[in-house]
């Protein structure tokens, strides 16, 4: 089957947006004011990559977190907010701090999984500092083991708006 | 004589707001033809403005050891980019600035903006940003003496480097369009276009992995409203050089020298109708190729160095007299 019939035969694969999220006790306003746009940097602290799965998961063509404005990309300076995953290790906790301080402000700390939000499985542990919270102030959490893309991206469009 | 070119410059004018407003836009389309082709929704033509906007907003961050030339390097690129904008006959013939609409400058220009960035890149001082410039800096210099001589290949029928008289000659005489010079010309300049512009398959701009980047490695460390000029420059490059292609092969409705509002109002049409069939074109070519290794891209820029060479001989040899 060559490309162009391939592309014709499958047609639009993601799947059709819900309705925009309004509620403001549980949305998180934009960083910069601006809708519709969010650059993430994303950060495993010293996730099982389930978490990391389920965020490629996220930006798949199925999902396409991208139709509501938002892309990972390559450097914390072009970014406006942290996606952390996994509870953070005495190893990572430095490069942790790095890459916020990076982040030009104003700028917004996503955790994503249990281990993220409260330590989960890993909490108490000796090579573990703790969960993000414990230490960077988070702004928007996403629990489940692993949060399905689609709670991921239910959480990204409480902070774009979109 | 004075009305005369009030109404070039109004069009220059509008063909610089034009650049500036669109080039985002032009982008935009670009990633969301893309984006169908692939199955997926989209952010919409609209995202890179959004983008734009909100880098705008945000906080500049001048890392600690980067000097002037880390600075000043996103205006220098903006500026060049600008004045190209300015010069090149994408809406009407006389430009105001049209003594300096020569060929050599145009391609000085542009390399002068490419510099700029790749000793930003130096200047941070990174890893990253070293291995991007070194890259850049080394396709630059295969496209450089590329679009000079497949340019050189379209200025011999018309007998003049400046390319307001290289695409009046064309208008003028449409058969040497299809003259072996002419088609080896606009391969060369076609693959040294994708090329400089950073698309496949030389560079993918929208990888995430710093080992493949060419030039998103150069602007690792902008932040902020740099960043956007960065990102604004490298759209409205795409653009004119765009526009540019497409005036050279389709001369066609573009102002003359002293235009009309209705001529003005024509070729703003028509430009911007040929640069969206063309990045519409280039965005669905994208789906079909992988990005080249790197070690093989200067094998296809020597290729079309090589076509560039053809067609110079080539448009000597079967030059079709005009006048």
């Amino acid at each position: 089957m060559s490309w162009t019939s391939k592309i014709r035969r499958v047609g639009r694969m993601a799947e059709p947006a819900t309705p925009t999220p309004t509620n403001p006790a549980n949305t998180v306003e934009p960083p910069t004011g601006v809708t519709g746009s969010l650059q993430l940097r994303h950060v495993d602290c010293g996730s099982c990559n389930g978490c990391e799965l389920e965020i490629a998961g996220a930006f798949s063509a199925v999902y396409d977190a991208e139709q509501f404005g938002v892309r990972v990309v390559a450097s914390p300076r072009h970014a406006d907010g942290l996606i952390a995953t996994g509870v953070v290790t005495r190893n990572m906790h430095q490069p942790l701090l790095n890459t916020l301080n990076s982040i030009p402000q104003p700028r917004v700390v996503i955790a994503v999984g249990d281990c993220a939000v409260d330590g989960g499985a890993f909490a108490g542990g000796y090579a573990v500092v703790g969960s993000v919270a414990d230490v960077i102030p988070v702004d928007v959490r996403v629990p489940g083991c692993p949060p399905s893309p689609a709670e991921i991206i239910a959480a990204l469009r409480t902070v774009t708006g979109r | 004589m004075s009305a005369m070119s009030v109404m070039s410059v109004v069009a220059t004018l509008l063909q610089v707001v034009a650049v500036l407003v669109g080039a985002p836009l032009v982008v935009g389309g670009m990633r969301q033809v893309r984006a169908r082709l692939e199955g997926r929704a989209g952010g919409g033509v609209g995202q890179p403005w959004r983008d734009l906007r909100k880098q705008l907003r945000k906080q500049q961050i001048t890392p600690l050891g980067t000097t002037v030339v880390f600075a000043l390097a996103p205006a220098v690129v903006a500026g060049t980019t600008l004045l190209i904008a300015a010069i090149l006959p994408l809406i009407s013939l006389g430009s105001p600035l049209d003594p300096a609409a020569d060929l050599f400058g145009v391609v000085g220009l542009l390399f002068l903006g490419t510099v700029a960035l790749t000793l930003a890149g130096l200047d941070t001082g990174t890893a990253f940003g070293g291995m991007g410039s070194s890259r850049e800096i080394t396709i630059a210099a295969l496209v450089e003496p590329t679009i000079l001589l497949a340019v050189f290949a379209l200025s011999v029928p018309g007998q003049s480097a400046n390319l307001a008289a290289i695409v009046a000659a064309a208008a003028d005489n449409p058969g040497q369009l299809v003259s072996p010079g002419s088609l080896l010309a606009f391969v060369a300049l076609a693959i040294v276009i994708i090329a400089e512009t950073g698309r496949l398959p030389v560079d993918n701009p929208s990888t995430h992995l710093e080992l493949t980047m060419i030039h998103e490695a150069m602007v690792l460390e902008y932040a902020g409203p740099r960043l956007a000029l960065v990102e604004w420059a490298s759209a409205m490059r795409l653009t004119v050089l765009l526009g540019l292609m497409a005036n050279l092969f389709l001369p066609w409705g573009i102002a003359g020298a002293d235009p009309s509002p209705l001529g003005i109002l024509i070729g703003f049409v028509v430009i911007s109708l040929k640069i969206l069939v063309l990045a519409g074109a280039l965005a669905a070519g994208e789906v079909f190729i992988a990005k080249l290794r790197y070690f093989r891209v200067p094998e296809l820029l020597a290729g079309s160095f090589l076509l560039a060479l053809l067609a110079v001989t080539a448009s000597y040899f079967f030059a079709t007299p005009t006048n």
